[in-house]
């Protein structure tokens, strides 16, 4: 972390100096490690439609974290891993299993998680408050120890990514042409859900359940205006969640907001520049 | 075109004849509706055999049970002379369409890199295997349309890029399920030619789920009318023109012709 202090201390800005603001310092690298890791997840979510679902991960991470307060975890992190994947899990396998439409499940999964969370966070006369952390998120509070295992995700994600895109593009492109090539296309389904439902649970007290979905969706809708293979699809999404997570922050900070949404409105921004030129490249 | 096939006993010569895929008592059952029922054939390698009959009859059901996606009762069986009897053929998929949406960033390249290179198509592209893309696609003339998006293909270009795709690697078996509509007759009629020549270049069982009476009668060595059940097997001739055929298609094969007259 001192050669990260030290690094910054380069920049032109206020915050960046020796000794000062360290949280915003943390917090930087963070998005730096985070942005990247929502954006390779996200050029598959959009690829498959699938923002729906991810969303419905975030309730069912919230969930999670309720039901890891109640059993009386310190951290409820860990029982909210656990929950959000058999959450992701479950959703998957009845999507598969039943003719019902794929929105109509994640609805009803979605809906009954968060209300089940809500129920189970105010059991008691609970006060509700201290989950609303989990809601907003807060990436200044990152510590030095979490962005650490921050920096093990992005390495595994790309890793993941890595091994297993060639087939979840090919499951992405027709289920049947997968299969007939040896693709077990439900598996991949559901270890691509699992290891979104992880990555969306793991974040969320960061980045906050209400704006998480557009970390996943936005970069990637936005470089799928304009790019033209996946080699383009992939740089673009990365670059743009990068860029938008580094000025979000340091734009959070000047203007006194919260971050993740800060980072979103840009997204948004994006967004709608590449709307605009997609003629040009199609 | 190489090796166009002149006439049907032509063509039974140049196929190898030993080796062939025999479908028994196959029977499809969703819930409590019976898709598919007693569907037996013996299809020799080197054959193009055409699927025809009308909406609803089980066509497509039939190719997702061949592929193994659907469950369903009876056997497939392959025998090849090299090989032996075998349960799992090397299968090659046309699909009707795709699930992308057409403005997916996937090109034709990254298709085919996906289903044949070990390396993530997003990340790395080996030269080599680029290039063996192109002859794949070369094949089927396509080769400029190696760096166009999915989404950006006409109907047919679309089509042979797929079936490029299917060839790769050799199958033993070549399933083709052909959308309803969406193709220009030149394309269609580019597509019946590679795949007639095909039949016979790589010694294929091909499998074709056909919507074109005309292209069936004209390039198809067998056909197999279906409705729920096998109604009749034969040479186009004898299907086209035998009373089940006319039974299960008569409305719709007048109004095709008139259709077709009125454009004219």
């Amino acid at each position: 972390m001192d050669f990260w202090y030290k690094l910054l201390e380069i920049l032109p800005f206020e915050w960046a100096k020796a000794g000062q603001m360290v949280f915003m310092k943390n917090a930087l690298l963070a998005v730096i490690l985070l942005t990247p890791i929502f954006a390779l997840l996200g050029t598959m979510v959009v690829n498959n439609s699938m923002s729906f679902f991810s969303d419905a991960l975030g309730h069912g991470a919230f969930t999670g974290v309720a039901i890891g307060g109640l059993l009386g975890f310190i951290r409820p992190l860990s029982s909210a891993v656990i929950f959000s994947v058999v959450f992701a899990f479950l959703i998957a396998l009845i999507k598969h299993k039943s003719k019902m439409a794929g929105d109509t499940v994640i609805g009803v999964f979605s809906s009954t998680a968060v209300a089940l969370g809500i129920f189970l966070a105010t059991l008691g006369g609970k006060n509700f408050a201290k989950l609303n952390t989990y809601l907003v998120g807060d990436i200044l509070s990152i510590t030095p120890k979490e962005i650490s295992l921050l920096a093990v995700v992005l390495i595994f994600v790309v890793m993941f990514w890595y091994l297993v895109f060639n087939r979840l593009l090919i499951v992405s492109v027709n289920t049947s042409l997968a299969g007939s090539r040896g693709i077990h296309t439900f598996w991949y389904e559901v270890i691509f859900s699992c290891v979104l439902a992880v990555i969306v649970t793991v974040s969320m007290s960061w980045i906050g359940l209400l704006v998480l979905n557009s970390f996943l969706v936005l970069p990637a809708a936005s470089a799928r205006n304009i790019a033209r293979n996946q080699r383009q699809y992939h740089l673009l999404t990365v670059a743009f969640s990068v860029l938008a997570g580094i000025a979000g922050l340091i734009l959070s900070y000047y203007i006194e907001t919260a971050t993740g949404s800060t980072i979103v409105i840009i997204l948004a921004i994006i967004f709608f520049i590449t709307y605009g030129l997609r003629k040009k490249f199609a | 075109m190489k090796n166009v096939c002149i006439s049907e006993n032509n063509c039974q010569k140049l196929s190898c004849g030993l080796c062939c895929t025999k479908i028994k008592n196959f029977g499809v059952t969703l819930g409590n509706t019976v898709i598919l029922e007693d569907i037996n054939l013996h299809i020799h390698c080197g054959e193009l055999t055409a699927i025809i009959g009308p909406n609803g009859a089980g066509k497509s059901t039939l190719i997702k049970a061949l592929l193994g996606e659907l469950p369903h009762t009876g056997t497939l069986e392959y025998v090849q002379a090299q090989k032996g009897a075998f349960q799992t053929p090397v299968m090659g998929y046309v699909p009707q369409n795709l699930n992308l949406d057409s403005t997916s960033p996937t090109s034709v390249l990254d298709l085919f890199l996906s289903c044949n290179s070990r390396f993530p198509a997003w990340l790395i592209r080996r030269k080599n295997e680029v290039e063996k893309v192109k002859e794949k696609l070369a094949a089927v003339k396509a080769q400029h349309l190696i760096d166009r998006r999915l989404g950006a293909l006409s109907g047919g270009e679309l089509q042979r890029v797929l079936l490029a795709l299917a060839l790769d690697p050799v199958p033993d078996m070549l399933l083709l399920d052909e959308p309803v509509s969406g193709i220009d007759q030149n394309g269609m009629e580019l597509f019946y030619q590679t795949v007639s020549s095909l039949r016979r270049d790589y010694d294929l069982t091909i499998i074709l789920v056909s919507h074109d009476l005309d292209m069936v009668r004209r390039y198809a060595d067998r056909v197999v009318l279906l409705n729920r059940t096998i109604l009749k097997v034969g040479s186009p001739d004898e299907v086209l023109q035998s009373q089940a055929f006319y039974d299960t298609f008569s409305l719709r094969w007048q109004k095709q012709n008139n259709t077709r007259g009125d454009k004219g």
